[in-house]
């Protein structure tokens, strides 16, 4: 019956699984611009909604008129808090386990804050609508210094919670203090600061920016009164929590609730909170009894949903005269805006911040963060990193660069001297995490001799001398980074989000020709999901992956899971597929065996098939296997061929990388050129080299464009002052380097194919190197610390402040 | 508000209809046309997802009244591939990697369909100032760039067989 088969390299080839690089299944789409996604959503029926927003940060809310608004013809309804409120929905919970008001409920807290809801037949007479519509407001003192936000007569900005001294994380001692997050031992911390040889000390600010993916969020709501059943179609990173979220909220019945991700636009964290938007279209479907959509133009994306960082770092490091590291101490005071919607893992208000001794061996550290409330738009995602990683990642990655100044030392001699070693992992470091591998000392060493290290050194040595002889005006500045990621949350034992473990899912089906579908919790924004899952099945299952179709996003169809943010898609939804994968290569391997007739352990598998151990012309591959599951009957095993896994992960990934950025500053303009930036990842087993190569790309791109000009400023009156893409930084590709990327592997040990997860890996590890970069450039002439961003007037500054202008 | 009559012919097809005088042309095509190749990623002419080609140039469509478009000739990101499948540049974005959400893509693709005409065989210097118009959050650009050159290489080594 079996013919002579190819070889066993070529059919693992044929099956484009791990390791390939794979072209994209998604690519045909939208190259042709028939990708899906949420605007292209046109229903029979449907209105459109749009917000009356605050012009001013802190104000009371006197009087809204909505009257002339209603009398323009075209226009349907204008929600208020007030109409939200019997069905107690003006305000909604956070995933922080704060509140937040849906729409404006007596006051406003921040600019551009939502005040109204207008409900219209297209979007030119709702917006038309939102201009009629009056307020009145009476101005309140504004609070944007998360310093002063605990002043003794700093105004009560949340005054829901006034008099309420216990917060969803633990007390409160001042009415806009919301928690205070304590790790590590401080007294021995203290003790080693007090007798240590050498303490540098710096404080080291994250700026606030914002994930601005190129789709803005929207939805589609749909509330279909005959079968009373709500669907709602959304820019969601997590589908299925927001089903679960909205049923709890709405009172709808979660088998009522359909919630439909289709094609985002790019997530960068987002779109994984709940925003008023969405609360309106639903209640607004409800009310007219017909399909709503709302979205977001860009000034309401960059003002109102989801800011990231704010994170002022003040930090000290111990060490002794010759550079080995004996303690870190740390203090964050965070700034949450008006209300606490940071989306980390409830046990977690600031999230894994607490990676933040990196990649040395610290034998002791402290660890506190104050979050506070401000009068600016709420947030707090974690834009393109694992939950409050980037920021720990800069912070430690600046104290190594303040305490080599101290130390007179080479940043890069410094780093190699204080790595965690191999033989150390799994290590447990002094904050609570457990590593689960590493090899940084063999990365640290390609990355330096990749870039000639020495020779950078020589030259930049040489520029300054040249500088100083007036022969050159450019100065060179050399960024090191070795970042340590904690991504792919995580072990349900301490990880939720509102109540939800964060376990992940797949479910595949076999069809009888032996090709498959599998479904999974998570869902794409741009990760090439439907590519590399698939090349995860085709591996373990042995049926090529161009035969596999991967589906995501869609509740009434997909199995549960919590959804794709915090690079966990891999690490989890990764892990789930393999082992769903198994489990159908077991009752494969019974079929099999019954048809080859021999027992169970006779048969091994080789690739696409099973074999009769010791007579490999004797074999059975998938596809025979899955049509004789369906066709004829296999004593006591159930027919077809399907499988389900909900992946509980036993410990968080640690990706790690090595970067090197090498930086041209002009001292007279402020103006940067980045020569070279060789970026060294280690995500374990790799499953797509070439999706692995976009993801670095990508994250470096937004690590530049972060370091090098991108925020979320305010003035003292609360005004946001970069709301449009004119003001605030993305870069084009005049402005964004060529990039060289290489890797080491050091898979995971407790992952089923090894894999740690790579997306977020080149943001949290690219800032500190761009940052570093201009750092050391002006390093021989005295800077310790200079804020980020690190735009031309900026980096002008800090050459006209040393004097460097004559 | 009354409305204009406007005449087009969009991706080769003739089309008339009413729009407002401050209707713009994204919205037209996406809603009234039902092309929804063409994006809305800012409303202000910094983006480029809405790019299309409007009388031989890249215009970005989300700043363009539909009345500006009167008599005009469109070509949208739909109006690229042939009835043999995939436009050269399309075929390349997929090869080298060029796109990840996909949302600035249409643009992107469009935009560089009309730089190559301008400019047959850029230097990655000229792609990378070319394309400075079209924002992409994803890809970092650098397999952009590569896609974009590679299928000049195509279009200029087909041109030169055709000789």
């Amino acid at each position: 019956m079996n013919e002579m088969s190819p070889p066993k390299a070529e059919r693992a080839a044929a099956l484009k699984g791990l390791g390939s690089a794979r072209k994209r299944v998604e690519d045909a789409r939208f190259t042709q611009g028939k990708g899906n996604y949420v605007d292209d959503l046109k229903l029979p029926g449907m209105l459109f909604g749009d917000f009356v927003r605050s012009p001013y940060a802190h104000a009371r809310v006197k009087s809204i008129n909505a009257d002339k608004a209603k009398e323009l013809p075209g226009v349907v309804a204008v929600l208020t808090a007030e109409d939200l409120a019997p069905l107690n929905l003006h305000w909604m919970p956070t995933l922080a386990g704060d509140k937040q008001m849906v729409l404006a409920d007596g006051k406003v807290l921040f600019q551009g804050q939502e005040v109204a809801f207008v409900v219209a037949e297209d979007r030119y007479i709702a917006a038309d609508a939102v201009e009629l519509v009056e307020v009145d407001y009476e101005e309140l003192p504004v609070v944007t210094d998360p310093f002063k936000a605990e002043a003794e007569d700093a105004p009560v900005l949340r005054e829901d919670l006034e008099g309420k001294m216990e917060g969803a994380h633990g007390p409160r001692r001042h009415h806009n203090h919301i928690f205070t997050w304590e790790q590590g031992d401080k007294a021995s911390t203290e003790s080693v600061l007090g007798s240590a040889e050498v303490v540098a000390e710096e404080m080291v600010y994250y700026h606030r920016t914002h994930p601005c993916p190129l789709e803005t969020c929207g939805c589609v709501a749909s509330m279909d009164k005959v079968n009373g059943k709500l669907t709602l179609h959304g820019t969601f990173q997590a589908p299925h929590a927001v089903r679960t979220v909205a049923s709890l909220i709405s009172g709808i019945a979660e088998h009522n609730i359909r919630v439909i991700s289709p094609d985002i636009g790019g997530g960068f964290g987002n779109k994984v909170g709940v925003y008023s938007g969405y609360i309106c279209a639903i209640v607004a479907s409800i009310v007219t009894g017909v399909p709503v959509k709302w979205i977001e133009d860009r000034m309401e994306n960059l003002m109102s949903t989801a800011f990231a960082r704010d994170y002022w770092m003040k930090g000290k490091i111990a060490a002794t005269k010759d550079g080995k590291i004996t303690g870190l101490w740390c203090h964050v005071t965070a700034d949450h805006g008006a209300f606490d919607a940071c989306a980390d893992p409830t046990k977690f208000p600031a999230g894994f911040f607490n990676i933040c001794t990196g990649s040395y061996d610290i034998p002791v550290a402290y660890l506190a963060v104050d979050g506070v409330y401000t009068n600016k738009a709420p947030g707090g995602v974690a834009y393109r990193c694992s939950f409050r990683v980037t920021e720990a990642a800069y912070f430690i990655e600046r104290m190594i660069e303040v305490l080599a100044i101290k130390l007179d030392m080479d940043a890069a001699e410094l780093r190699a001297k204080n790595f965690i070693k191999k033989d150390q992992f799994p290590y447990n470091s002094a904050l609570g995490w457990e590593y689960d591998s590493g090899d940084y000392h063999t990365a640290w060493d390609k990355a330096l001799k990749a870039v000639d290290y020495e020779g950078l050194r020589k030259e930049q040595a040489q520029r300054i001398e040249d500088f100083k002889a007036g022969k050159t005006r450019k100065l060179i500045g050399i960024g090191l980074t070795h970042f340590t990621e904690i991504v792919g949350a995580g072990p349900v034992k301490n990880c939720d989000i509102l109540g939800l473990g964060m376990f992940d899912s797949c479910e595949i089906r076999i069809h009888p020709t032996g090709s498959a579908i599998a479904r999974l919790g998570t869902i794409s924004q741009g990760q090439g999901h439907a590519t590399t899952f698939a090349q995860i099945l085709a591996s373990e299952i042995g049926i090529p992956a161009d035969d596999i179709t991967v589906e995501e996003g869609d509740t009434d169809t997909a199995p549960y899971g919590l959804g794709t943010y915090g690079s966990r898609s891999t690490p989890v939804a990764g892990a789930a597929t393999a082992m769903a994968g198994r489990k159908i290569r077991a009752k494969a391997q019974m079929i099999a065996a019954y048809l080859l007739e021999v027992h169970d352990d006779d048969v091994e598998w080789d690739v696409d098939r099973f074999v009769v151990k010791g007579a490999p012309e004797r074999f059975k591959t998938m596809k025979e296997v899955a049509f004789a599951s369906y066709n004829q009957p296999i004593p006591g095993v159930e027919p077809g061929l399907e499988a389900v896994s909900y992946y509980d992960p036993p410990n968080m990934t640690y990706p790690f990388g090595a970067y090197i950025c090498v930086m041209e500053i002009d001292v007279d303009t402020g103006e940067h050129k980045i020569r070279q930036f060789y970026a060294l990842d280690d995500c374990g087993t790799r499953i797509n080299p070439m999706i692995i190569e976009g993801q670095v790309h990508g994250g470096l791109t937004e690590a530049l464009a972060i370091t090098m000009g991108q925020e979320i400023a305010y003035d003292d009156m609360g005004n946001v002052k970069t709301g449009t893409l004119m003001d605030f930084f993305v870069p084009t590709s005049w402005e964004t380097p060529h990039y060289t990327t290489d890797f080491t592997v050091t898979p995971s040990p407790h992952h089923p194919i090894g894999a740690k997860g790579v997306g977020e890996s080149p943001n949290v590890g690219g800032v500190p190197a761009f940052s570093n970069a201009v750092h050391d450039a002006f390093r021989p002439f005295g800077l310790v610390q200079s804020h980020m961003p690190h735009d031309h007037w900026r980096i002008w500054k800090i050459a006209h402040d040393f004097g460097l202008h004559g | 508000m009354s409305k204009t009559h406007i005449k087009l012919t969009v991706n080769g097809k003739q089309h008339e209809l009413l729009a407002e005088p401050r209707q713009l042309l994204i919205h037209v095509l996406r809603e009234e046309l039902g092309l929804t190749g063409p994006h809305i990623g800012c409303e202000t002419t910094h983006c480029g997802a809405c790019t299309v080609d409007l009388d031989g140039k890249s215009v970005k469509s989300c700043t363009v009244f539909a009345a500006q478009a009167n008599g005009a000739e469109v070509t949208t990101i739909e109006g690229l591939g042939g009835p043999d499948g995939l436009h050269v540049l399309q075929q390349m974005f997929k090869e080298h990697h060029g796109l990840q959400c996909g949302f600035c893509t249409p643009g992107m693709i469009t935009r560089a369909h009309r730089l190559l005409q301008e400019n047959p065989d850029p230097s990655e210097e000229e792609v990378r100032f070319g394309m400075a118009g079209n924002l992409c959050r994803c890809t970092g650009y650098q397999n952009i760039v590569k896609a974009i050159l590679a299928a000049a290489a195509e279009m200029n080594a087909a041109k030169e067989a055709a000789q």
